[in-house]
């Protein structure tokens, strides 16, 4: 029996042990490369102290309605804006079939804390920071590429795609806030 | 163009090293032997002047590794160190960053000269393709080169561009912080800009290596496309070309010393003068002038096609831009080579010249008003001009008679018109 098989390997090019050896350590191989590459591409991806600057505390009570601040939070810049009521009522005035991202503006506020505006601060078409209290909806103007952003921080104009990001965030206490 | 080596070792040494690694033979083969048509103009030494770029970029950016520090709270500090304190430095820093204008100034013109004579057409397609792939190494270069002084235009140049990978649909996010190294741009990027900024002119070195590999095959392309058709075309390299070259790369270092010793700041942007600061974007970023005619079709794109949004829209044709260069070999069917023997092409060609030149001054005007509706004019015929023109004007233009040889469009043009054989040659 075992002549037998081993005169039909020498006939025909069936896949042998050969082959098998060849696929098996090229597969071997292959595993072996990107075990390595990993831990090569992964050490580009944020270190511990990047993440450990994940939460933040804020507090509220120094800004005036009308102002806003820009903190910091994972490296990247929030607008905290205390809205005045003439804005709050403009936003809240815009029908959603009007806007390129719809989203009300309870949606982007938090109950009870409505006059409180918390955004990442960097446009959503390519990261710029927009300018305060301008543009065409009393809202943000980017000078990068001139978008513009209404007074809850919606895309109304312009190449961004989406509103402005709100970050998780809660209210600790009525003038504590934290975000992340 | 194959030819048989004329190397004869001059002395026992040089015999002993041909038998064991032929690198003489191969230098003279290559670099002083090589057949090079002798009708070529002065468009064809911008190769040389873009080799000489790359020297002058290396060993300047050699010097400069020596002397920076690529910390976000030493960066900007050390380059002002250096133009102040490193003995020579205001010049070597001077020479690198305008170098990368100059660079970029004689790439665009060979770049035109190709696309002008037809040098991307068979049997040169791997040739253009991997002078495609230096440009694209080169603006991935320059851009982290841009960064690395820190200032409020080199933070933001990061910023919008790293952004832009942020529009690739879902894996987009995962793939910027990969590439940042944080959630904004911080000090993980600028170090990676830096270490890859020394890595990445050694790789364009290695494939300008394989381009005139790839150019040595069939040999150079010339003003009148016409292949070479015997030995009597053609002159060696060295010395013809080489006397050539040096003297063309010395005309070009006239302007390149004017704004090293003149103007060093001329070309770059005030607000690089000011350091970093991720606070606060500047009123009006603009990146260097060599990027703005991509960075005017990045921006042109501001309303949504379909279900791709204005963003993914934007990063797509800014893309699609430079991709649709690869292909060109295949997009322009005339059989015809040079522009000079297509009396249509010519309009279309040289429309596409203003044009390139209207989006390098729209990309750097305001995202506002009449300037947005003509850079989404200019971005159409950009695109036209390769995917409608291109593939369409091979089929309906009649081009003009071209001369049998290089040899009888050189004697033509000492010749009276009555007598020009041009006229009685075939179409090709």
């Amino acid at each position: 029996m075992a002549t037998q098989s081993n005169l039909a390997h020498q006939d025909a090019p069936q896949p042998g042990r050969r082959d098998f050896l060849y696929v098996a350590a090229g597969a071997v191989g292959a595993v072996g490369v990107a075990g390595v590459a990993w831990p090569l591409i992964n050490q580009l991806n944020p270190d511990a102290s990047v993440l450990a600057l994940a939460s933040i505390e804020f507090d509220l009570s120094g800004i005036e309605e009308g102002q806003s601040v820009t903190i910091k939070w994972r490296g990247l810049p929030v607008f905290v804006r205390h809205r005045t009521a003439a804005e709050i009522e403009e936003a809240k005035a815009v029908p959603l079939n009007e806007l390129k991202d719809p989203e009300t503006d309870e949606q982007r506020t938090k109950q009870g804390h409505e006059q409180w505006l918390i955004m990442i601060a960097n446009c959503t078409h390519l990261g710029c920071i927009p300018v305060g209290e301008s543009g065409e909806y009393d809202g943000w103007f980017c000078p990068c590429h001139g978008s513009v952003y209404d007074t809850a921080g919606r895309i109304r104009k312009g190449p961004a795609p989406k509103n402005l990001v709100v970050p998780p965030y809660e209210f600790v206490s009525d003038t504590l806030v934290q975000i992340g | 163009m194959a030819h048989e080596s004329s190397y004869v070792p001059g002395n026992a040494v040089e015999k002993w090293i041909d038998d064991r690694l032929p690198i003489i033979r191969w230098s003279k083969e290559h670099l002083m032997d090589y057949p090079t048509p002798k009708n070529l103009n002065y468009w064809w030494t911008f190769g040389a002047i873009l080799a000489f770029m790359l020297v002058v970029q290396i060993v300047t950016g050699i010097v400069l590794a020596m002397h920076y520090t690529p910390h976000v709270s030493l960066a900007f500090d050390s380059v002002e160190h250096i133009r102040r304190d490193v003995n020579g430095g205001r010049i070597l820093q001077a020479v690198h960053a305008v170098g990368a204008s100059m660079f970029f100034a004689a790439v665009y013109i060979h770049m035109f000269r190709g696309l002008y004579f037809g040098s991307y057409k068979a049997p040169r397609e791997i040739l253009w393709i991997l002078g495609v792939l230096i440009f694209v190494l080169m603006v991935t270069t320059a851009f982290m080169g841009y960064v690395l002084p820190w200032g409020q235009m080199s933070f933001w140049a990061a910023t919008v561009i790293t952004n832009i990978l942020g529009a690739i649909p879902v894996l987009g996010e995962p793939i910027l912080q990969l590439l940042r190294g944080g959630f904004a741009v911080d000090n993980a990027t600028l170090n990676r800009f830096f270490s890859l900024h020394y890595l990445l002119p050694f790789v364009i070195a290695a494939v300008v290596a394989l381009h005139i590999w790839a150019l040595h095959v069939p040999g150079n392309n010339n003003p009148i496309g016409v292949e070479v058709k015997n030995s009597r075309e053609t002159v060696p390299f060295h010395p013809y070309y080489t006397m050539k070259d040096l003297y063309a790369v010395v005309l070009f270092c006239i302007p390149f010393a004017w704004f090293v010793f003149f103007a060093p700041d001329l070309l770059g942007h005030p607000d690089n003068y000011i350091m970093a600061n991720s606070q606060v974007t500047p009123t009006h970023i603009v990146p260097e002038w060599y990027f703005l005619p991509f960075y005017a079709i990045l921006r042109a794109i501001d309303f949504n096609i379909f279900f791709i949004d204005s963003k993914l829209g934007g990063v797509i044709f800014f893309a699609g831009a430079i991709l649709v260069l690869f292909f060109v070999p295949w997009l322009d069917t005339s059989k015809v080579r040079s522009g000079s023997f297509r009396p249509v092409f010519k309009w279309f060609y040289w429309l596409f010249v203003i044009n390139f030149v209207m989006l390098t001054w729209l990309g750097s005007a305001p995202a506002e008003g009449i300037y947005v509706l003509i850079a989404k004019l200019c971005t159409a015929y950009y695109f036209i001009y390769f995917l409608v023109v291109l593939p369409l004007l091979g089929r309906f233009e009649k081009p003009r008679p071209l001369p049998e040889s290089i040899t009888e469009s050189v004697l033509a043009k000492h010749k009276a018109p009555v007598a020009q054989p041009a006229a009685a040659a075939t179409t090709h």
